[in-house]
């Protein structure tokens, strides 16, 4: 029997129960439900699905939005192939 | 409120302890970490585990523990995406060249089956490498990686499961100490009273060592790293520039993920650098073209936890209670099960096990230390 599924990452294939099964287990940061579960890491970088899960674990756990906050990005380095950034360090 | 032992620190380490300690049937255990589970080193690491080291002690540790990784998945009930396919020392000059030589011998000497090879027989390995300069390298097929987080993650579920109080987001602010015991710690706003405190601190583990007035011999040092965009995979080993301290691999979801040493002072700084990019950068693309054209898409650091011998401080100290499991100098994910099993066992029957030994708080006292060459990155 197939149950129907609510997918909240499309990105990773992560559903609405993926999520609840994770922050059950402990998982009940979003630094750590990020990575446990792989929302949010895929090609959207979560610009499609964070608010889902933000929602989702406000009310698993019953804290305010505020307090849950916005996972921190990388400093994002613009993707930059090797030889660029080698060729710099001889150039100078 | 009052528990048997108080780990500070939930990276592997801590967890490790903390589940090998439930497994022995210690009951009431508590692991403190400041902020999410492996947002320490453990969760910025490489990932690599070796039995290819320089000195006794760590061959015999790291090989102890290896043996536990082959197993570690089953154990935990839980993929940590371990995959063996060794460990390629470069040597592009006489001194790193003579260090694998000596290394390769002791490391037979005690049962690792290390083995030296000329330039030609490292190209057979990995084709894609340029072995221009060259003096030749070592190999160990047993060697491996595996998935940072979910060893982490591996060991804290199993934790919860067998009734660890696993408290993410608590700082520890100070250790009781009386009469040379420990008594207890300071967690929030909270004590709590403890028979054990592991310092489990990682790179933080000397301001513990304060905490208990103790002087710490740790000091922590920023270690940079970066992945690429996932490439089809074709890099078996881990491959491992002793003469530039590069290293790199290709992790099981494609990412070339690899860091070079840049000398940086003790801080706890963990800023991104331009100038980690570019000495990484002209390194690799000059011993493997073939990625020349990758681009990198992340970067990040991660504190090493210094000792003045490059080995890690396991074990008692003079106050009573206050277990060390700190000082991993670079090398401490390879290391976690072994040494959790090993702080276990001191803790829950009193039983300091031999292999444990060497790495005694109490060496440097006595100043007269080999210190561990084969620290990378
Ligand atoms: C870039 C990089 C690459 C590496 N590559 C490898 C590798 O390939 N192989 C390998 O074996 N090792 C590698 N290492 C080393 C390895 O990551 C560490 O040795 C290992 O993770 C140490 O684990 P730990 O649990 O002791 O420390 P950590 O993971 O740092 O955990 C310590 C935890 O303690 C917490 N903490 C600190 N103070 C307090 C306090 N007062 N109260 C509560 N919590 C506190 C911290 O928040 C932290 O989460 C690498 C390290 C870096 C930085």
């Amino acid at each position: 029997m197939v149950k129907s599924k609510k997918i909240v990452c499309r990105c990773e294939d992560v559903t609405e129960e993926d999520i609840l099964h994770a922050i059950e287990e402990g998982f009940s940061d979003l630094e750590s439900l990020k990575r446990y579960t792989g929302i949010s890491t895929g090609p959207c970088q979560g610009k499609s699905c964070m608010l889902h899960v933000i929602r989702i674990l406000s009310m698993a756990t019953r804290k305010d939005v505020n307090e849950i906050g916005i996972t921190t990005q990388r400093p994002p380095v613009n993707p930059v192939p090797l030889y660029i950034l080698a060729g710099e360090k001889d150039e100078s | 409120m009052k528990a048997d032992v108080v780990v500070i620190g939930g990276g592997v380490i801590g967890l490790s302890t903390a589940y090998y300690l439930a497994k022995s049937g210690v009951e009431k255990i508590i692991v403190a970490e400041k902020k999410y589970l492996g947002s320490g080193a453990s969760g910025r690491c490489a990932g690599g585990i070796r039995e290819q080291f320089s000195s006794k002690p760590s061959i015999r540790l790291a090989k102890k523990s290896l043996d536990m990784y082959e197993r570690l998945s089953d154990e935990l009930n839980f993929n940590i995406l371990f995959r063996q396919g060794g460990y390629l020392f470069l040597a592009f000059d006489e001194e790193s060249m003579e260090e694998l030589e000596r290394d390769v011998k002791l490391q037979n000497s005690l049962n690792v089956d290390s083995v030296l090879l000329e330039p030609e027989e490292v190209k057979e390995i990995v084709p894609e490498l340029n072995i221009d300069g060259l003096l030749g390298g070592s190999f160990n097929m047993r060697d491996g990686i595996a998935f940072p987080f979910p060893v982490v993650w591996g060991f804290a579920r199993k934790c919860r499961k067998m009734g660890v109080e696993i408290r993410d987001f608590s700082e520890v602010s100070d250790i009781l100490v009386r009469d040379g015991t420990v008594r207890g710690v300071k967690l929030g706003n909270e004590i709590i009273g403890a028979d054990f405190v592991v310092n489990a601190a990682g790179g933080w583990s000397s301001q513990v060592y304060h905490m208990a007035g103790l002087e710490p011999y740790n000091k922590p040092v920023k270690h940079e790293i970066l992945a690429t965009e996932p490439m089809k995979p074709f890099l078996e080993p881990m491959v491992i520039d002793l003469t530039a301290g590069l290293y790199f691999n290709q992790s099981m979801r494609g990412e070339i993920i690899g860091g070079i040493g840049i000398p940086e002072s003790p801080s706890y700084q963990m800023g991104s650098s331009l100038e980690f990019l570019e000495a990484f950068a002209s390194r690799v693309t000059k011993l493997m073209p073939k990625l020349k054209g990758v681009k990198v898409l992340r970067q990040w650091a991660g504190l090493y936890d210094m000792t003045p011998d490059s080995l890690p401080i396991l074990g008692e100290t003079e106050i009573e209670g206050f277990i060390q499991a700190n000082g991993f100098s670079g090398h401490g994910f390879m290391l976690a099960p072994i040494v959790g099993k090993l702080i276990a066992k001191l803790i829950a029957t009193g039983e300091s096990d031999p292999l444990l030994e060497p790495f005694k708080y109490d060496r440097f006292k006595e100043m007269d230390v080999e210190p561990e060459h084969m620290v990378v990155g």
